[in-house]
């Protein structure tokens, strides 16, 4: 029993510090509203572009090598996913699973060369 | 008292229990923050032969962090015609949040803890990441080209160093066989990790300097070519929260590298009568002087070497460490 408390328990915490740093802000915002001024005049609601006119939006198609890092990161990211419960469990799957690991971790740095070679880890 | 706290059947004292508590933490991480900042600025004024802050609060400028939120509080709160408002105000709600959560997980000493998570690290890691969204959020949401540069590059340097950071931990996993963050500090008994993988540490220590955007790698606000990134269009407090978001997230990751490489609150040898808590204290105030250090050192870094420094030179590193690691323990934690 003692250990589904503790799990419920701790789910509990991290719930109370979830909400208190959501109220923090809230909360720090709303008082401020009574004490901050409200003087609005439409230069102050430009966006600012170091003095000059803007123009255009800034909502466009950015650049795509943004994209294939975030791909690689979710590829080396799902790997530490794998990484993680074999490094908890080491002690009990022994010589086998180091190797076989040895082996998953070989595959994932080839993939990584691969990028290499082709230039996507070159940032212009 | 935590520890009887958490094997008890949980009901609605704990809630406010536990909402006491972190209200407690919460009161002594802004402190902290506050505090911080003005050593910052403190220690950096004394490596560049200056002074720094020395006018509000008495010759060491006790107050002037105070004196900065007071004035923050009552700057007025505008937001730009263009930006997409909804967003923008949500922004530093989400930045701000998962760094305060992140504090849930980490234990100070044996008994000052607010839990016990069994897989503490993999929790820390998993939250620190929705931050992440909140910059990128923060970025688009402005209607900015810098702001839009800044939240860019943000992410993009947030997610390439998250993958050593990620992978350099995985030493430290095997050692200790387990993700609860008082069970690794338990192992480190006789000796910290730090010296057991020192590969692994060298590299967490640079990736969380990057995970922090703190000089060098804080392209992100490189003020010279992107104003200040993705917070330009922010004021006043909205502003200060993405700032708060900075220091809570130094505060969180000085506390987790205090207590997965440098052995937590365990004493150093032959000064055990020192109480656990002042060891924390003193590893903890250890890495943030490095941090202040390394930023009052290095010059800025390119883009493109920030991004490739991480990919071919930090991530193979942090995975020849993992195999270092089974070295290390088959030779010494046997």
């Amino acid at each position: 029993m003692d250990a589904i408390h503790i799990y419920q328990n701790n789910y509990l915490v991290v719930a109370v510090f979830l909400a208190l740093g959501i109220l923090l802000p809230v909360g720090a915002l709303t008082a401020g509203r009574l004490l901050r001024p409200y003087k609005p005049t439409k230069e102050k609601y430009t966006t600012y572009e170091s003095g000059i006119e803007p123009f255009h939006q800034s909502w466009i198609q950015f650049n795509v090598r943004y994209y294939l890092f975030a791909l690689m990161f979710v590829i080396f990211d799902v790997e530490t996913v794998f990484l993680y419960p074999w490094a908890v469990a080491y002690d009990h799957l022994g010589a086998f699973a180091l190797i076989e690991m040895g082996i998953f971790i070989v595959m994932l740095a080839l993939g990584l060369l691969y990028a290499w070679k082709k230039k996507v880890l070159k940032w212009i | 008292m935590v520890n009887d706290l958490l094997t008890s059947p949980p009901g609605w004292i704990h809630a406010a229990i536990f909402l006491g508590l972190g209200a407690c933490l919460l009161v002594i991480v802004l402190g902290f923050v506050t505090y911080a900042i003005l050593a910052e600025r403190k220690v950096l004024g004394f490596m560049q032969l200056r002074p720094g802050p020395n006018r509000v609060g008495g010759r060491f400028g006790l107050l002037q962090t105070v004196a900065d939120v007071m004035k923050l509080l009552i700057k007025e709160d505008t937001i730009p015609k263009a930006a997409d408002k909804p967003l923008f105000v949500l922004a530093p709600v989400l930045a701000f949040a998962p760094a305060f959560m992140v504090l849930a997980a980490i234990p100070f000493s044996d008994h000052l803890k607010f839990s016990d998570l069994s897989i503490g690290l993999l929790y820390y890691i998993a939250i620190s990441g929705i931050t992440t969204v909140g910059i990128l959020m923060a970025g688009w949401a402005s209607n900015n080209k810098y702001s839009l540069l800044g939240g860019m590059r943000s992410a993009a340097q947030m997610i390439s160093y998250e993958i050593p950071l990620v992978v350099s931990v995985v030493g430290v996993i095997m050692f200790s066989g387990s993700l609860n963050l008082t069970e690794i500090v338990e192992g480190q008994k006789t000796v910290a990790y730090m010296f057991l993988s020192p590969l692994g540490f060298i590299v967490f220590l640079i990736s969380s300097i990057a995970e922090l955007n703190r000089t060098p790698f804080d392209l992100p606000e490189a003020e010279s070519e992107l104003v200040a990134g993705y917070h330009v269009e922010y004021s006043g407090f909205r502003w200060a929260f993405f700032m708060l978001t900075e220091y809570v997230y130094l505060f969180a990751m000085a506390a987790l590298t205090t207590v997965l490489f440098l052995g937590g609150w365990n004493p150093v040898p032959f000064l055990g009568f020192i109480p656990g808590i002042i060891w924390f204290a003193l590893k903890f105030s250890l890495i943030v002087f490095f941090m202040i250090w390394v930023r009052g050192t290095m010059p800025r870094l390119r883009a493109d070497q920030l991004m490739e420094f991480a990919w071919k030179v930090l991530l193979p590193v942090a995975l020849l460490n993992i195999f270092v690691s089974a070295v290390v323990k088959e030779l010494f934690l046997r």
